[in-house]
């Protein structure tokens, strides 16, 4: 198997911080329909290693290649525009405008300064984003002001805001975060449902999280990969334990 | 057609507030003012420009440029160029060392007219040159800031920098500029005397005109989902970089068109006013410039037209006695403004005038029962309250809200 098989092949991922390096010789390689769920204690580089895919760092040394297509060199709205959706750590919507509105901005079209300009809300506008909002369970909040949706909610929204641009790798950073135990039910069967023909990354510290939604897990240790496989295996790894899950 | 009346006119109520502006500006001033105040209102509202453009690029994309004098500058130079090339036939500068060049370069021995005043003898270039000038100036300022990913407040202060270099400049040239005095004694317009009554009637009009144009355009801007980017960028900027959108074309894009509008307005000035100096162009009129946003509603097309009449009337009424206090009055306005109403006037007129006439206007009509088909563009109701304090690192418009409809 060639690494472009895979939806996204990391190899020798470096980033180093004035000496300090927080990804070190990383590799990681992600399937398609696969959701992989990365863990590891803080400081490890999960978030970074998001940063790194996404373009917000720049890698010192190293590639990432989605699709066969080398991400590093490509500024951050060329990724997303290639198919990589990336969810930040804190809900990050626009608090005022209503939900409607957050989807709409998201929706792939008018991403021009005169495509912008241009845009019309057409049908299969309104449409596509109340087919996300049914998805996300914000379809009766669509005239609510996002500010005012519970921190659950806002994480649902900044889903929706990437499902709406049909990517094929979708990045999660810590998405059931402040949601209650019926939210995160809800949550699980989200991504269960949303990493069909794509390739989820998450980054959770819910270790039952992690147990139901995971179909792989990568442990990070200082930005290196200290574990990957099924959750029993990883659970079952001394090193892992000491480092991370026997705290 | 439904599109332009809610994307344009800004609906019922966009298009009420419109008609009372036009309604002041076209009728009520010119009935009211003898042609010296009038002309007065007139040079006021080319600052509006400005003060519009400040509108697009302060209050909606949260860029607080301190430069905006320099667009208004460089249209009203290039238009001052060709009145002053108009007026310096070789009859009327026949006692010069030199004919038939302007006569500020004959008192510094200039012997010859400069090649880059030479296409200000064809009307078609300047009027082209007034838009084109400054556009391309601010591109290149955006292009250089903004792709490297400068804000803030260090975009304001490399934007006053860039008025005090080009003030600075000005001056120091001042065989080709005229100096500190500027460009003075414009007499004609492809032979038409802007100096007479009728002139200056005729020129308060088409500077009302392209007023809103400029405000339309604004409309247009604000409504479409170009506005609604310019606000989810000042509060999310990495959101909407990681949903796909290049941040620094659009921040680009909107100053271009801040810069525009100034100089529009800065060449109405020339024509109206009948001259041009670097008074106009410095630190302090690109400030003027903001106040005039702030006073008048910092998201409000209209109300920067409103805000820059008012401070301007204050202005001529009390430096006429006072002028030493005025500079101070105008901080203490500026600083009250942005501490008690952040929304200037227009979120005054939305806290405490527009609930009781929408209350109003409910009671006489029957509420809408069915909801439109596409929910609305805006969430009715958008929190109007805002937390408005101006500390450093939220000067450039972190903290304004959404208002209800961008109209008033």
């Amino acid at each position: 198997m060639t690494n472009n098989d895979f939806m996204l092949s990391v190899e020798d991922l470096t980033v180093s911080f004035d000496g300090f390096k927080a990804v070190d010789a990383l590799n990681l390689y992600v399937d398609r329909n696969e959701l992989r769920v990365v863990i590891g204690p803080n400081g490890a580089g999960k978030t970074t290693l998001l940063d790194l895919i996404c373009g917000k760092t720049k890698a010192t040394a190293g590639s990432i290649r989605f699709k066969g297509k080398e991400l590093t060199k490509l500024a951050e709205h060329d990724i997303v525009r290639s198919g990589v959706g990336r969810k930040f750590q804190n809900p990050s919507i626009y608090e005022n405008l209503s939900v409607f509105e957050n989807l709409e901005i998201s929706f792939p079209r008018g991403r021009g300064v005169f495509g912008s300009l241009a845009f019309r809300r057409t049908p299969d506008v309104v449409e596509r984003v109340q087919a996300v909002a049914e998805e996300i369970f914000l379809a009766d909040h669509l005239d609510m002001e996002a500010g005012l949706l519970s921190h659950g909610q806002k994480q649902w929204l900044e889903i929706g805001m990437l499902l709406i641009q049909s990517p094929e790798l979708l990045m999660l950073d810590e998405p059931v975060a402040g949601m209650s135990v019926k939210e995160r039910e809800l949550t699980a069967e989200l991504l269960k449902r949303i990493c069909l023909n794509r390739s989820v990354i998450v980054i959770e510290h819910d270790m039952d999280f992690v147990q139901r939604i995971a179909h792989k897990v990568t442990v990070l240790h200082q930005g290196k990969m200290l574990a990957e496989g099924s959750m029993e295996k990883v659970q079952a790894d001394p090193r892992v334990i000491e480092v991370y899950l026997g705290h | 057609m439904s599109a332009i009346y809610r994307n344009l006119l800004g609906g019922r109520s966009g298009l009420i507030g419109l008609a009372i502006l036009a309604g002041l500006i076209l009728l009520v001033l010119p009935a009211l003012l003898d042609i010296f105040r009038l002309n007065l209102v007139g040079k006021y509202l080319t600052y509006a420009f400005g003060a519009v453009g400040l509108v697009l690029c302060w209050g909606y994309g949260g860029i607080l440029s301190l430069g905006q004098g320099v667009f208004f500058g460089l249209g009203g130079y290039c238009m001052a160029m060709f009145l002053k090339l108009e007026a310096s036939d070789p009859q009327s500068t026949a006692i010069q060392t030199t004919p038939g060049i302007p006569d500020f370069m004959d008192w510094n021995q200039i012997t010859a007219l400069p090649w880059f005043w030479e296409p200000f003898n064809n009307l078609g270039f300047t009027l082209l040159a007034v838009l084109v000038i400054p556009t391309v100036f601010a591109y290149l300022i955006g292009l250089a800031m903004f792709k490297r990913r400068v804000g803030g407040v260090y975009f304001a202060i490399i934007t006053q920098v860039i008025a005090a270099i080009v003030t600075i400049l000005i001056v120091g040239q001042q065989g080709y500029t005229g100096g500190i005095n500027g460009i003075t004694d414009l007499k004609t317009l492809g032979g038409w005397d802007i100096r007479t009554d009728s002139a200056k009637y005729i020129l308060y009009y088409v500077n009302a005109l392209l007023l809103f144009g400029c405000i339309l355009i604004g409309r247009y801007i604000t409504t479409s989902k170009f506005g609604r980017l310019l606000l989810a960028m000042r509060d999310k900027e990495d959101r909407v970089r990681f949903s796909g959108y290049d941040v620094a074309d659009f921040k680009i894009f909107v100053f271009c068109v801040g810069a525009l509008f100034s100089a529009i307005g800065g060449a109405m000035f020339t024509l109206q006013v009948g001259f041009m100096s670097p008074s106009f162009v410095g630190i302090v009129p690109s400030i003027e410039m903001v106040i005039y946003t702030a006073v008048g509603g910092r998201l409000s097309l209209l109300g920067a037209v409103y805000g820059t009449l008012l401070v301007n009337a204050g202005k001529t009424a009390f430096s006429e006695s006072f002028p030493e206090l005025w500079l101070f009055l105008m901080g203490g306005l500026f600083i009250a403004v942005v501490m008690f109403f952040p929304n200037g006037l227009a979120g005054i007129y939305e806290k405490y005038i527009q609930p009781h006439l929408s209350l109003r206007y409910f009671r006489k009509r029957t509420p809408n029962a069915s909801p439109p088909a596409a929910p609305p563009p805006a969430a009715a109701k958008r929190s109007a309250s805002s937390s408005g304090g101006l500390t450093p690192s939220a000067l450039p418009g972190a903290t304004g809200r959404v208002m209800k409809n961008q109209e008033s």
